[in-house]
């Protein structure tokens, strides 16, 4: 029982992070700039090391199971990311604030994941915190930048808060596998981490002369957590995972 | 107490002074620090030499490299029976690189990891220690990108020589 925790535990965090590198690597030769298509591809390459790190932990409580037959050979409704990661890219302003939502969320997740029972679990938190450190500032600025820039930079932030709002409620609302984790001392409550993010997200905001975002009113969607995924994400997987489904157990 | 066991643990040390950082040939992985032990392990009539390492960045592609070259440098000098173990904590930390890494760096044209700065923090805009540059020395540098042509370095440039160049940044 505690092996299964733990396996569907480590497949959420390593699914959220492999697929937000997939997004953001569709950016590679198509960023804003040459120094900015660098970062959201380094960005991504930080993100596939800590998913490799993940799936390798998550594989050994499967039998059978490697990094590859994880990330290349499950499909859909077995991907446990939330559904924020799996959103288009957008345009530029659409795919900072995505990756300035997650960013924050990660930061203060593996602050506390690095105190979990499980010690491979914490060390890769330890390790893949200073990346994601690297993330939440680069994002952060980049919030700043677009929303207290110009006219069309400050709408397009507007649009992008439009798009991507209904998808952080997710974050922390945890699914069975969060909770029972919780219980073992091996996974961190997203409840306790919502304050510090929301915080967070609204000091940016301020700076960044956007509205401060409400969830009265708003209905937050959810699903991605227990494999039921936006229509974007069998996409996703079938750009992904196409070299392994024509190849099975190809290498280069 | 020279044990044959010291002398072979302190020859392993020197031959994994041959591996180079694919990417940075003039860093020995010794200099970047990512080698953490060197250990016998007794097994039956050959001894198993188990090497230790940790990863600079979760996902930099010359640790694949770097653990085929530990093995064929080892293999080269006879020692079949290799162990390559990945730690994760604690993690690596520039503060790891050694002095004479550092110097190579800078000979190389990238400037090493200031000594003082502390690993990044979320603080915004922040203004970094002052880089120095590694053409003409000068401190009077900005920084271009945060991100760099591979994970460990980000980019500058020298405002005295006009030169851009690589910066190992903190970790």
């Amino acid at each position: 029982m505690t092996k299964e925790i733990i396996y569907n535990y480590t497949l959420h965090l390593a699914d959220n992070a492999l697929i937000l590198a997939q997004r953001n690597s569709e950016w590679c030769g198509h960023g804003p700039i040459l120094e900015q298509d660098i970062a959201i591809t380094n960005i991504s390459l930080d993100l596939i090391g800590q998913a490799r790190s993940l799936y390798q932990y998550a594989a050994e409580g499967c039998e059978g199971a490697t990094e590859d037959t994880l990330a290349y050979l499950r499909d859909v409704r077995a991907y446990k990311n939330c559904l924020l990661v799996e959103q288009p890219n957008g345009d530029w302003a659409q795919t900072i604030l995505r990756q300035f939502f997650f960013s924050t969320y990660q930061y203060f997740l593996y602050q506390r994941l690095q105190q979990s029972a499980d010690a491979t679990l914490a060390a890769i938190a330890e390790k893949s915190l200073k990346e994601v450190t690297y993330h939440v500032r680069w994002s952060s600025e980049w919030v700043i930048r677009l929303g207290d820039g110009t006219g069309e930079s400050h709408n397009r932030m507007l649009n992008a808060l439009d798009e991507l709002w209904a998808f952080t409620g997710e974050l922390f609302t945890p699914a069975g596998y969060e909770m029972e984790a919780v219980k073992l001392g091996i996974g961190v409550d997203v409840n306790e981490i919502k304050g510090e993010w929301e915080q967070r997200v609204n000091e940016i905001f301020a700076e960044a002369t956007l509205p401060s975002p409400t969830t009265e009113g708003v209905w937050m969607q959810a699903g991605g957590k227990t494999g039921v995924h936006t229509e974007h994400m069998g996409f996703i997987l079938a750009e992904m995972q196409s070299m392994q489904r024509a190849y099975p157990g190809c290498e280069w | 107490m020279q044990t044959n066991e010291n002398i072979l643990t302190k020859n392993i040390w020197s031959l994994l002074q041959e591996v180079t950082d694919p990417e940075v040939p003039v860093l020995t992985i010794i200099d970047l620090g990512i080698v953490r032990d060197v250990k016998i392990n007794k097994a039956g009539a050959e001894n198993e030499i188990e090497v230790v390492i940790t990863p600079t960045y979760s996902g930099c592609p010359a640790m694949d490299v770097i653990r085929m070259n530990i093995r064929m440098v080892l293999l080269e000098h006879g020692f079949k029976n290799v162990q390559i173990t990945t730690i994760l904590s604690p993690a690596w930390t520039t503060d790891w690189m050694s002095d004479a890494g550092k110097e190579k760096l800078k000979a190389y044209g990238i400037a090493p990891p200031n000594p003082k700065q502390q690993v990044c923090n979320t603080q915004l805009f922040a203004e970094d220690e002052a880089v120095q540059c590694p053409h003409c020395n000068s401190y009077n540098t900005r920084r271009i990108s945060e991100f760099g042509s591979t994970a460990c370095k980000s980019l500058f440039q020298c405002n005295d020589c006009h030169e851009p160049f690589d910066y190992f940044k903190c970790y």
